[in-house]
């Protein structure tokens, strides 16, 4: 519908283009898949292709490793934790910086530009010492609570409310909505396809986080996945059949939040469809 | 004060907004103040210590000495060097083709739920196991040399070639980056009104004029985020070149970035206050940076 002007030549190269691009992307995957299948010799041959298809390094992976499902346990309850707070919170303040007056806003953006501008690298050994302080180290709210807010969604949130057009806020005050009315029936179901964005990087940001819970947590039973496929990867070192194995079991999950939502960012596309 | 309320938007009274502004900050100002900026208050306060972790934790009141010693630090200058050079090869190419692929996803293409999926997958494979694999790739008989050779181009030792180490870095990390701000220009596109394409095709705009004069200033708030971030994750590099490097930076200190040096300062030479001055050097470049970005991009909040 857009592309109207040649429409045939256009076409056929963009697919071409798309093609091109999508097996570039599939390649690493497809091998890492690929590998998670085959006997470790096969690994080191270096042939793209399982010879003798097996499933004994998943096999392995359930019952050489009994922590594997609180592992996993661990990670979605953290992880599900993180994203529900952080997609109230960061929505709130994203907001209120967009569109809110308040005394010290630009103060508080400038905070939140410079606070990211600073490596995590420096930070975590203090941040250790404060949850420390705390008690909250080897816990789930010493993962969830400091994680509970992102600067970077902040600011991503603040660039989409910017953008929004003003004419439903301002009718919705009109009809008598004070501010956090407005934020919570107006603003917040419009932001779907921003929140949907931000659910998939929040989940993914907890779920890869590997940085903190190797500062804080030390029993096994509260290991993250991460952390667990990381002791899996010392006791077996250059197992990369189990490695792979171990790295595949890791991924779906999150390729399966990415699929359902994904539906959040075509919704207007589909309604422009059948207008067309 | 004055100027302020003068710009308020809404009909509530400024009090009620002034409150509301702050309940709706409260979180983020507790959760930042708390496990952010209280840890980056006390690495400045690091910066000025010489800090000894003999047994416990003892601090010596040293001044600027730790900001005296940057200047002097070649390697500071070689990886401020390594890591400009990237930032300015790295953010437009992402950019660039974040923007191609999410318009192109967004043009009502057949199957583009496929596409979105396939495209994204770099994205959601973890870090470890992407460098891991790329590393096989980059491999001196590896995947990307026999593409090369098959197509008669000159073929490279892309680990330990100090001409190309970096180069194989930036081109691994486009890849890997370009989805996650594909999603987020996605979600923009969703959000920019239908009425303004419909009223410019009826005004006889062909899709390129679309695309320039509507859908690139609609994005203009997203695209400020989206290379503010760029900016900042690529100073920030470490995970790859640490992984790539086993952690030294090498080959001949060519992807030795500044976030690996404060690394080594950190934990190889327990340098905990001169890895804090780094840290605040690196942080000056990149607010400045921003700060240059927002002015350029400037006239978002209208």
């Amino acid at each position: 519908m857009k592309f109207s002007i040649h429409p045939f030549n256009f076409r056929w190269v963009l697919y071409v283009l798309l093609g091109v691009y999508a097996i570039v992307t599939l390649i690493p995957f497809l091998w890492a898949l690929s590998a998670s299948f085959k006997p470790l010799s096969e690994i080191i041959a270096g042939d793209f292709f399982p010879h003798h298809f097996t499933l004994d390094n998943y096999r392995q992976i359930f019952l050489e490793q009994p922590l594997f499902l609180r592992w996993l346990f661990n990670s979605v309850f953290i992880a599900v934790c993180v994203t529900v707070l952080n997609l109230l919170f960061n929505s709130m303040a994203g907001y209120a910086l967009a569109r809110l007056q308040f005394r010290g806003k630009q103060f508080w953006f400038l905070v939140i530009l410079a606070v990211l501008a600073v490596p995590a690298q420096v930070t975590l050994i203090p941040t250790f010492l404060i949850l420390k302080s705390f008690g909250w180290l080897n816990s789930y709210q010493g993962m969830v609570i400091p994680g509970m807010i992102n600067a970077t969604f902040i600011f991503m949130m603040r660039q989409f409310f910017i953008n929004f057009p003003r004419s439903l806020e301002e009718a919705a005050a009109l009809d008598g909505l004070n501010t956090l009315q407005i934020f919570w029936y107006i603003v917040l179901p419009l932001a779907k396809p921003a929140i949907a964005a931000q659910a998939v990087f929040i989940f993914m940001g907890s779920w890869n986080n590997f940085l903190l819970p190797v500062v804080i947590l030390f029993e096994p039973e509260m290991f993250t996945l991460p952390l667990g496929l990381n002791t899996f990867k010392g006791q077996y070192i250059s197992y990369w059949n189990y490695i792979m194995a171990a790295s595949m079991m890791f991924t779906l999950p999150m390729f399966g939040l990415y699929i359902f939502f994904n539906r959040y960012f075509i919704q207007s596309v589909t309604f422009t469809g059948g207008k067309g | 004060m004055l100027k302020r309320r003068r710009r308020s938007h809404l009909t509530t009274p400024g009090i009620r907004t002034e409150g509301a502004g702050y309940l709706l900050m409260a979180p983020a100002i507790l959760g930042l103040g708390f496990f952010t900026i209280a840890p980056i208050l006390f690495a400045i306060f690091l910066s000025f210590q010489k800090v000894k972790l003999l047994g416990g934790i003892e601090y010596e009141f040293v001044g600027l000495r730790n900001f005296a010693r940057l200047a002097a630090d070649d390697r500071l200058w070689i990886a401020l060097k390594n890591t400009a050079e990237y930032v300015a090869i790295v953010v437009p190419a992402q950019t660039v083709l974040a923007l191609a692929l999410a318009a192109t996803l967004n043009a009502g293409i057949k199957g583009q739920n496929i596409w979105r999926i396939l495209f994204f997958l770099p994205t959601i494979t973890s870090s470890a196991v992407l460098t891991l694999i790329f590393m096989w790739i980059y491999n001196a008989d590896g995947l990307l040399n026999q593409a090369l050779a098959l197509v008669g181009l000159p073929t490279y030792n892309w680990l330990s070639d100090p001409n190309v180490a970096l180069k194989g870095i930036m081109i691994m990390n486009i890849w890997s980056t370009a989805p996650f701000f594909m999603v987020i220009y996605l979600a923009a596109l969703q959000d920019i009104p239908r009425s303004l394409y419909e009223s410019a095709e009826i005004d006889g705009a062909n899709s390129w004029q679309q695309f320039r004069y509507i859908t690139l200033p609609q994005l203009r708030p997203v695209t400020f985020f989206v290379v503010a971030m760029g900016v900042i994750g690529t100073f920030q590099l470490f995970d790859q070149s640490y992984i790539f490097s086993g952690g030294s930076g090498g080959p001949n200190n060519a992807t030795l970035t500044v976030v690996l040096l404060i690394y080594q300062s950190v934990f190889r030479d327990l340098q905990l206050g001169y890895a804090a001055a780094i840290a605040f050097l690196l942080a000056i470049v990149i607010i400045t940076v921003t700060l240059i970005q927002q002015h350029i991009f400037g006239q978002e909040s209208t």
